[in-house]
């Protein structure tokens, strides 16, 4: 057995995130790989939503749509992944709460009763926590720990009854005949390092924090909003100042207002509120100011499918705001990325006083798994801004097209940011050749920028490829897991966390080789970006655009249509 | 008091977009006088605009500027002031960028209370894109959009500034150079979000609205009126014939935004890069052993 996909269902509010709370650190300490993504539907209470816990014996970030255990914990379980649900699949229910399936194994699971005798029906998300390591005859101990962990704020009480809740499952767990079928990937003996575990988001918080962004204004938008409420819980301990603006066009532009007068900002939405951030992306186009803007993606167009993923956004922010001024976009693949590329998203924005995105989607952000800490440690320097002297200009002209960036404030100049066409001193002008200048000062870093853009990442052995297998952001996961089931040398990955501008290099990488994109949208949005980019033309375009993930299952499958003769 | 020079003033090729007779000359000289009366230094502080004419006039005043986009001042003006408190940040812009472009912005900038001076060079009427009607403009103002006569009833800025609590509200007239600025001086003294509105004559587009118009339909606030009086501040915001000049409304109490949200002294461009002992504590929680 190489892996063990296992789904928890429950309604909004019921708590099924404990679950996962509790089984991925103990499942971890007990040696196991881990990896956890969440689907949930649109509202507060009530619905279906659920959580895949994927347990292997080496790292998976990838969602995988077959379910080896599931535990059904509300009446719409059979409806919401009913068509998961194969021969295979060990279906636990409490029949107390959800009627029993007719398909897979059905086994009734008296997570309510056990509960109850643990002293209420709270502790069920903590029953069924200890009910999977009974079932997979795992040490109880590394669950113990987790519980213990995990209540232990909430006073001694409350932590005891969960320990109680915990064996109970466990021991009915373990003495569950079903649970013989369940057999766990083998597991290799490794150092104890540090062990940290982590959702999408935090990793993206806690790159901005070490990146030193102390500015954030915002307005909540799933699956973006995370990132405001990080660093609001962080803004005491780091000095960020945070506002909830009144809406996205507010919230661009006091990020603009404040890194004219030097702070490090960043604004966080989705697709629907960068729309209305447009002209404020301009705006940091023409008065060369750094931002730094999180867009996390999910489908649209308009309100589309406000709690799903998609990789719909790539064109919008590549084209966004009006006029033509440079930005680089990242797209981060995998959690140590989310916190590395914040980083570097914070120092390239600087550095070119532009504005840099950080493109995501709801899949990664809400996907939990163990992450390297010391990726996340790396400090950023951020260009500092520079004292100004009497004579200073702030669109100087020089060789590069970058003025050193004064702040009003700090030296004995004036500063002074137009958005109009302006002069070197920053005031309004209508003269062609100025603007000409002008155009030619904030457009020519973008050499440089595609000089230094960040390579693909190499997924197998790329040197000896007949066909690449190109994908970008979240995608990552699922192209490593296909790719090594598909075993197949001729064809090799590669995932860009950079997608825009692309390196020079990278036509020369993939040459003259067949190149299937795989994207999470309806069109093809980086395939189409590819051809003026390097000149490379997509010959097939593995396209999903549900409002799910792509599955291992289905990659697997299309990438076996390259092999067959 | 023409020739008056101030340490605002720009180098005197400087060339000025207004028109010849424009209310918004006289503004400047109110505001460039209103800021060396309260001893501003230049380079402590940054005029903030959007666009439109009035808009322009951080372009002719020697200081820090943001002339940022249509309506989108109060913001940045925000994100200013939440970045470096030690800056003193006056916004001017016009009826159309304000009240129009900007409108969910004037509330929620008078909501928060935050340090600004926001004067508003209010002409009833749309300049800069030949002569539309505006939040301001007066019904039965015929314009080139509005052929019929403007039907709606105008915006009232003080009235709304005051039914939010904005802790200092003032209207003058640009015709009188020595209220202007006396008002603008309190207004840039106060410790709060001081909104200014300021009738200014537009030569060109708006023929209703004149200086002699202004003389004939405003007075000064009466001597008699208490401007702690929210309820009769609120009054004479809807009283029209004569339109009150002079501080309608002033409220010592409330909270600064900058206090309630504990903005530190230093501004965020002197903070050090973060510690190492801080990002561990950060990573704390996420630490399973």
């Amino acid at each position: 057995m190489q892996d063990l996909s296992m789904v928890f269902e429950g309604a909004a509010g019921q708590g099924v995130q404990t679950i996962t709370r509790l089984l991925l650190p103990a499942l971890k300490r007990s040696g196991l790989e881990v990896f956890a993504c969440t689907e949930f539907m649109s509202r507060i209470r009530g619905g279906s939503n659920s959580t895949e816990i994927r347990v292997a014996s080496i790292p998976r970030r990838a969602y995988l749509k077959r379910i080896d255990l599931l535990f059904a914990l509300s009446t719409r379980a059979r409806e919401n992944l009913g068509e998961r649900i194969g021969s295979g699949t060990l279906v636990f229910a409490d029949p107390a709460e959800c009627p029993l399936f007719p398909e897979g194994t059905c086994i009734a699971a008296p997570v309510r009763t056990l509960a109850l005798q643990a002293g209420s029906p709270v502790y069920s998300n903590t029953v069924v926590a200890g009910m999977v390591f009974g079932l997979l005859g795992l040490p109880p101990e590394p669950l113990q720990e987790s519980v213990g962990r995990a209540f232990s704020l909430k006073g001694e009480d409350i932590a005891e009854s969960n320990r109680h809740a915990a064996m109970l499952g466990y021991d009915w767990g373990g003495s569950c005949p079903a649970g013989e079928r369940l057999a766990l990937p083998e597991v290799q003996p490794k150092e104890a390092g540090e062990l940290m575990i982590m959702d999408g988001i935090s990793a993206l918080g806690v790159g901005t924090v070490a990146a030193g962004c102390n500015f954030i204004s915002s307005y909540p938008m799933s699956p973006s909003t995370g990132l405001l409420t990080w660093l609001a819980r962080q803004a005491g301990d780091f000095g960020i100042v945070v506002d909830q603006a009144e809406d996205e066009i507010a919230a661009v532009n006091a990020g603009l207002g404040a890194s004219y007068a030097g702070a490090r900002a960043v604004v966080t939405t989705s697709g629907g509120g960068f729309d209305l951030m447009q002209e404020g992306l301009s705006l940091a186009g023409i008065m060369e100011l750094p931002l730094v803007v999180h867009l996390g993606q999910r489908p649209g167009p308009a309100t589309g499918m406000p709690t799903r993923t998609e990789q719909g956004d790539l064109g919008l922010v590549v084209h966004a705001g009006h006029g033509e001024f440079p930005r680089a976009v990242f797209a981060p693949g995998t959690h140590e990325e989310l916190a590395t590329l914040a980083g570097h998203a914070f120092g390239v924005a600087a550095r070119f006083q532009m504005p840099a995105f950080i493109l995501t989607d709801q899949f990664l952000l809400d996907a939990e798994t163990t992450v390297d800490a010391d990726a996340l440690r790396r400090l950023y320097p951020v260009d500092g801004v520079t004292e100004t002297g009497d004579a200073y200009r702030r669109y100087a002209f020089t060789p590069d097209g970058l003025s050193p960036r004064g702040v009003p404030g700090f030296g004995s100049g004036v500063v002074r940011a137009d958005s109009h066409e302006h002069t070197e001193e920053g005031l309004i002008t209508e003269r062609f050749e100025l603007r000409h200048r002008m155009m030619e000062k904030r457009l020519g870093r973008l050499r440089t920028l595609r000089e230094e853009a960040l390579m693909p990442t190499a997924i197998g052995p790329v040197g000896d490829a007949r066909t690449l297998l190109v994908g970008w952001g979240s995608n990552r996961g699922v192209i490593e897991e296909a790719l090594e089931l598909l075993g197949e040398p001729a064809i090799a990955g590669l995932h860009f966390p950079q997608v825009f501008p692309l390196n020079p290099a990278v036509a020369t990488l993939i040459g003259d080789r067949r190149v299937v994109v795989l994207e999470n949208n309806a069109t093809g949005q980086f395939a189409d970006l590819l051809l003026p980019e390097t000149g490379i033309r997509a010959a097939r375009r593995i396209l999903k655009a549900t409002g799910e993930p792509f599955s291992v299952e289905e990659v697997l499958e299309a990438l076996q249509e390259e092999v067959r003769p | 008091m023409n020739d008056r020079q101030t340490r605002f003033d720009m180098p005197p090729h400087t060339d000025v977009a207004w028109c010849p007779g424009c209310g918004n000359h006289l503004l400047l000289r109110a505001v460039k006088g209103a800021l060396e009366e309260c001893g501003i230094d230049p380079l402590r502080l940054v005029m903030v605009s959007g666009i439109g004419q009035a808009a322009k006039a951080p372009q002719y005043i020697s200081s820090h500027m943001f002339n940022g986009l249509h309506g989108r001042a109060l913001p940045a003006a925000l994100g200013i002031r939440l970045a470096n408190r030690n800056l003193t940040v006056v916004v001017e812009s016009g009826d159309g960028d304000m009240y129009g472009e900007g409108g969910n912005h004037f509330l929620h900038a008078i909501r928060r209370n935050f340090d600004v001076t926001v004067i508003v060079h209010n002409n009833m009427v749309y300049g800069l894109t030949k002569g539309q009607a505006s939040p301001t403009s007066q019904t039965g103002m015929k314009t080139p959009v509005q052929v019929q006569g403007v039907m709606l009833e105008p915006f009232n800025p003080l009235a709304v500034a005051i039914a939010l609590d904005a802790p200092f509200v003032a209207r003058s007239f640009a015709g009188d150079e020595a209220l202007t600025q006396r008002i603008i001086a309190e207004a840039i003294r106060f410790r709060g979000c001081a909104i200014v509105d300021v009738f200014q004559p537009c030569v060109i587009f708006n023929r209703l609205n004149t200086y002699q118009w202004f003389r004939e339909h405003t007075a000064p606030v009466p001597e008699s009126h208490d401007p702690t009086d929210r309820l009769q501040a609120f009054a004479l915001a809807l009283q029209s014939e004569p339109l009150p000049l002079g501080v309608f409304y002033r409220n010592e109490n409330r909270a600064l935004y900058e206090d309630l949200v504990a903005i530190a002294e230093e501004p965020l461009f002197r903070q050090p890069p973060p510690s190492l002992e801080a990002i561990e504590r950060m990573l704390g929680p996420f630490r399973q052993g």
